[in-house]
């Protein structure tokens, strides 16, 4: 149950594009339509749920204050936490490389769905801001973990297909020529996080 | 003159005419979050500020020796190495404002003015107007992130850097504070507001 509510929270509540603004500049860049759309929302709900336990498990592992006592007693002492930046990204960025060819290998024709998009996920922020938050958070764990990547990947994800699918239609309408393109997209988007606010407050 | 023709435009172009807020559009992902108050926003301001310029000047005295095939992975180390010594300060100095900015110093690695800035101009020219460029564009930023925070903090508390600004007596008349500013849809809608004046003013930037 508690894993059921911590997945619709972090869909609707703690979007990562409403509430954090996280991956805001592909979110604003890549959504003038809903195709390509869809195919980086998949793209990065794919990466996140795949980095997110192997963050995890080097947090708590390896990192964390205390974390390396599985090695011996004499390393109980040990706190790594200033290097978890570093190591997050690096992580972040090998497994965006290793997925690249994976897919490429496997499954050629989803390779090309998501074309350009895969490199470009590791510098999104909404993938190292879930390691961050998963971070911050100490969930219990790896499963939670993964919950929460999956559940804030699709949260990603239903915001860049709702901002295209409007955007299309924002293309045929009259709106005020100093706010076409990325200004009306700002204001929309916002209108978006406020109707989403509704949902706070849901508990399972 | 103190500075080239090429340095001024260097360094205070970003700040109008190709601010990277809300002309290029980069640097939205960590900006919005820490604009709820003046406080936040001015410690993120002179933070991305330092690691841009900084970044900037240690890819740009690399670039003949960074090979062309890893330079992504070459820039997100850098990055983060300074990014961890910014936390580090932060931590040992403002520790309170440390707190509330919480995971949006550690995303000013994949802030996307810094791969920006990297990719596009210290990559090709020399440390010192990489230097200059990597101030303009921080202040640019900062320039965007004070303007949003002030009108947040001003009508969503009704203070300035934590200081009461707006008189009680304007509250005993029936005055309150709008808190939908404090929430997160209204950077964005703030932020909207900010360009629409700014294309106002700029017409050769309007899209079509």
């Amino acid at each position: 149950m508690e894993t059921l509510n911590l997945f619709i929270k972090s869909i609707f509540i703690d979007n990562m594009i409403f509430a954090y603004f996280l991956g805001m500049c592909s979110y604003l860049a890549v959504s003038k339509n809903v195709k390509t759309a869809m195919g980086l929302g998949i793209a990065v709900t794919f990466v996140l749920t795949i980095t997110l336990p192997v963050n995890y498990l080097l947090e708590n592992y390896i990192l964390k204050s205390g974390a390396l006592q599985w090695l011996g007693t004499e390393f109980a002492g040990i706190d790594l936490s200033f290097l978890s930046l570093i190591l997050f990204i690096a992580v972040i960025a090998s497994i965006v490389q290793l997925l690249e060819m994976v897919i490429e290998k496997y499954s050629p024709s989803l390779y090309n769905q998501l074309g350009i998009f895969l490199p470009l996920i590791a510098v999104n922020c909404a993938i190292l801001g879930g390691a961050l938050f998963m971070q911050q958070r100490e969930f219990a764990s790896v499963g939670q973990a993964t919950v929460y990547g999956v559940g804030s990947g699709i949260g990603w994800w239903l915001a860049i297909v709702g901002i295209a699918a409007i955007r299309e239609k924002l293309a045929y309408s009259n709106v005020p020529k100093p706010l076409r393109g990325i200004g009306i997209t700002f204001i929309v988007t916002g209108l978006m996080g406020i109707a989403f606010m509704s949902f706070l407050g849901i508990k399972l | 003159m103190l500075l080239s023709k090429k340095s001024r435009e260097a360094l205070l172009g970003p700040l109008s005419k190709n601010n990277p807020v809300i002309i290029q559009v980069l640097g939205i992902c960590s900006a919005l979050a820490v604009t709820a108050k003046l406080e936040p926003a001015f410690v993120m301001a002179i933070s991305v500020t330092a690691v841009v310029a900084f970044a900037n000047v240690i890819i740009s005295l690399l670039r003949n020796t960074i090979p062309n095939s890893i330079r992504i992975i070459v820039q997100l180390v850098v990055v983060a190495a300074l990014v961890i010594i910014v936390d580090q300060v932060l931590k040992a100095y403002v520790y309170d404002v440390s707190k509330q900015l919480s995971v949006f110093i550690g995303l000013i690695i994949t802030n996307c003015i810094l791969m920006g800035r990297l990719e596009a101009f210290a990559m090709a020219n020399g440390p010192w107007e990489s230097f200059l460029d990597g101030v303009g564009n921080g202040l640019g930023y900062g320039l965007i992130l004070i303007i949003i925070a002030f009108f947040r903090e001003l009508l969503g508390s009704g203070t300035l850097f934590g200081y009461q600004v707006i008189p009680q007596a304007l509250y005993d008349l029936g005055y309150q504070n709008n808190g939908l500013m404090i929430l997160p849809p209204m950077a964005l809608i703030v932020v909207g507001c900010i360009i629409w004046v700014h294309r106002a003013y700029n017409k050769d930037l309007q899209e079509k």
